[in-house]
């Protein structure tokens, strides 16, 4: 791996990020309507209670410094990104947009991470069986369901989920990220409570991703079995467990890592309306609401954090990938 | 004799197209799932009384009954009636952003692919950034400045980013055809880009731009019910998506309200695995050699 494609992939990154903190700027003026503007002064009109609107205002003024021209405010916009800043939330005053990601952002990336490498696994093994003679029928027979889960979107299975596993079995709780009551401590009762939460969540991402990986597994492994090391090997008595393995899945999955990272963004995407539907206390839920409260600093701050996410899980991938498969490595 | 000729071309074509459909079974099926749940909705347009979808039309928080197919809501929607003016409402949005997509992206990515040069490099590193950027995201930006989006408005806001994924498909499979013998010939034989891109390579792209055309519409569907779910579609109009958000809104699971909850998601289902059978059906059609695969 040479300097020079690490360094491509980093402007890559970088460009990436840029695009979308300057999207996130220019869009909504060009849109020409000033929603936290707007919010404000319908706060103001409703007496806005504990809010205190003049300091509010102020800050709000300053952050934008709404005096200045436009590229000035470009940039002192790019210099708040870069360090984070993305100002105090309006519905919430004083509390900043990155306090309320804080608490967010773990509860997401552990849903995310764990429903997303359940489903990669299953689904890249699943993939493989279904096109391996010696498996069983069962698996080729699960081809039509599989494509059904695929093509439809995460959160709406996760509704049939609750519909079915919360509401008429009751085995599992109908939302939230632990028992409304219980304080989140780093205690095994309390993990529990999670976990159990969690399940559902996890399985509606599970359950719609599975498709996505099976087949496009499906399509790498007959390539790969019809390579004549595969029948070489074959013909040399390597046993089949070891065959499948380490002939077949081990060269099938590589391209799967790539689009591991491609699709990503969806997967992001898709998850954030999961945990819409589970009132899962991570980002998605808190976009959700900001959406509700109007407050836009929130939305944009979770918008960029997002989209950071994803970005810098495609460099990572990038990155790795070369090490992996020799093939591509120049 | 030339009506004799005519007819019996048109039956020969007509059973030629019928004896495809039965060695292609994803287009058949999906085309008949497409189009039945169309036809469904269009009759209903017809025979029953789709004013209904209004709010307080009739009694609120309904189970399904003769009188009422689909039950009704909390604020007393017919929500078959919404349904029925959701599935056409929600189709119309992803076919009006799918169709901006396809000849936008299309045409960047025929310029792109045939002329090459710089003009390809900057295009493709455009795109590519562009395609790394979540849509939804970016999609929620723009929604929640704009405030309350109208079918009309979604549309239009989704095709500022629909255009992506066609326009790098379609730059791929120029660069392909583009160094194909018999575009080579015409070119040898000195026809002009214009006549080369129309004549010779648009017509060879047929079945995949249609492809492109499903995928598209069916990533516009996908958008507009994502965004209308999180609240940002507009409140008068019962798109599918906004029977979403009302039902999530006011917890019809926890009312016990299962008929707000699947028939939306029922004709959803329907809607993008028919969307996808069609997709797989297209693709099987412009490049036959994925058959050996299944």
């Amino acid at each position: 791996m040479s300097p020079a494609y690490v360094l491509r992939l980093v402007a890559m990154f970088v460009l990436v990020v840029y695009t979308a903190a300057t999207l996130n700027f220019f869009l909504p003026r060009l849109i020409g309507k000033d929603p936290v503007a707007e919010r404000i002064a319908a706060m103001a009109e409703t007496g806005g209670g504990s809010v205190d609107i003049e300091s509010l205002s102020q800050a709000y003024r300053a952050r934008l410094g709404l005096d200045e021209p436009l590229w000035s405010q470009y940039l002192s916009y790019l210099g708040d990104i870069v360090r984070f800043d993305f100002g105090f939330s309006i519905a919430n005053y004083p509390v900043t947009v990155n306090e309320l990601i804080a608490q967010s952002l773990p509860w997401t990336i552990g849903l995310m991470l764990t429903a997303t490498l359940i489903a990669f696994l299953i689904g890249s093994l699943l993939g493989a069986l279904i096109v391996w003679p010696r498996a069983s029928r069962i698996f080729s027979n699960l081809t039509p369901m599989i494509m059904v889960l695929g093509a439809v979107p995460f959160y709406l299975i996760g509704l049939l989920l609750i519909d079915l596993f919360a509401f008429r079995l009751g085995w599992f709780p109908i939302g939230g990220g632990y028992p409304i009551g219980a304080r989140p401590a780093w205690s095994l009762d309390f993990a529990g409570d999670v976990l159990h939460h969690a399940a559902l969540p996890a399985l509606s991402i599970v359950l719609a991703a599975i498709g996505v990986w099976a087949l496009q597994m499906r399509g790498m492994m007959v390539t790969v079995l019809g390579e004549d090391y595969v029948t070489f090997a074959e013909a040399k008595g390597v046993r089949p467990k070891r065959l499948f393995f380490r002939y077949g899945m081990r060269n099938a999955i590589l391209p799967q890592l790539t689009t591991l990272a491609l699709t990503f963004g969806q997967v992001v995407t898709g998850a954030v309306l999961v945990e819409v539907v589970f009132s899962y206390p991570g980002l998605g839920t808190l976009l959700f609401q900001s959406i509700g409260y109007s407050d836009f600093f929130v939305i944009q701050g979770v918008v960029f954090i997002l989209v950071l996410t994803v970005a810098a899980s495609m460099l990572i991938m990038d990155i790795v990938m070369p090490l992996l498969d020799p093939r591509l490595r120049k | 004799m030339a009506i004799a000729d005519s007819v019996y071309e048109r039956r020969s074509r007509l059973a030629t197209t019928f004896s495809y459909l039965q060695r292609n079974p994803s287009l058949l099926f999906g085309g008949l799932l497409f189009f039945t749940l169309i036809g469904a909705a269009l009759v209903a347009h017809v025979v029953y009384d789709t004013s209904l979808s209004q709010p307080l039309s009739v009694m609120p928080s309904q189970p399904p009954s003769a009188e009422l197919p689909f039950g009704s809501d909390t604020q007393g929607r017919d929500l078959f009636a919404s349904i029925a003016r959701g599935t056409l409402l929600t189709l119309g949005i992803g076919l009006l952003a799918g169709s901006i997509g396809l000849t936008f992206g299309g045409a960047l990515g025929f310029i792109a692919g045939f002329f090459g040069g710089w003009v390809d490099t900057v295009v493709k590193l455009f795109v590519d950034v562009l395609l790394t950027v979540p849509a939804l995201l970016v999609l929620v930006i723009i929604a929640s400045a704009v405030g309350e989006l109208p079918p009309l408005g979604m549309a239009l806001v989704i095709a500022l980013l629909a255009w992506r994924r066609p326009a790098r498909q379609i730059r791929a499979q120029v660069l392909i055809l583009r160094e194909a013998g018999f575009v080579k010939t015409a070119r040898i034989s000195g026809r002009g880009p214009f006549a080369i891109i129309f004549k010779e390579i648009l017509p060879n792209l047929l079945p995949f731009l249609a492809a492109s055309f499903t995928v598209a519409v069916s990533a516009a569907i996908l958008a507009s019910v994502g965004l209308e779910a999180l609240g940002l579609g507009s409140q008068s109009v019962p798109t599918l998506g906004m029977t979403i958000f009302w039902m999530m809104n006011f917890s019809a699971l926890m009312l016990g309200m299962w008929w707000w909850v699947l028939t939306p998601i029922a004709v959803l289902i329907i809607l993008f695995v028919s969307l996808y059978l069609i997709t797989a059906g297209l693709d099987e059609l412009a490049n036959p050699r994925l058959r050996r695969r299944a």
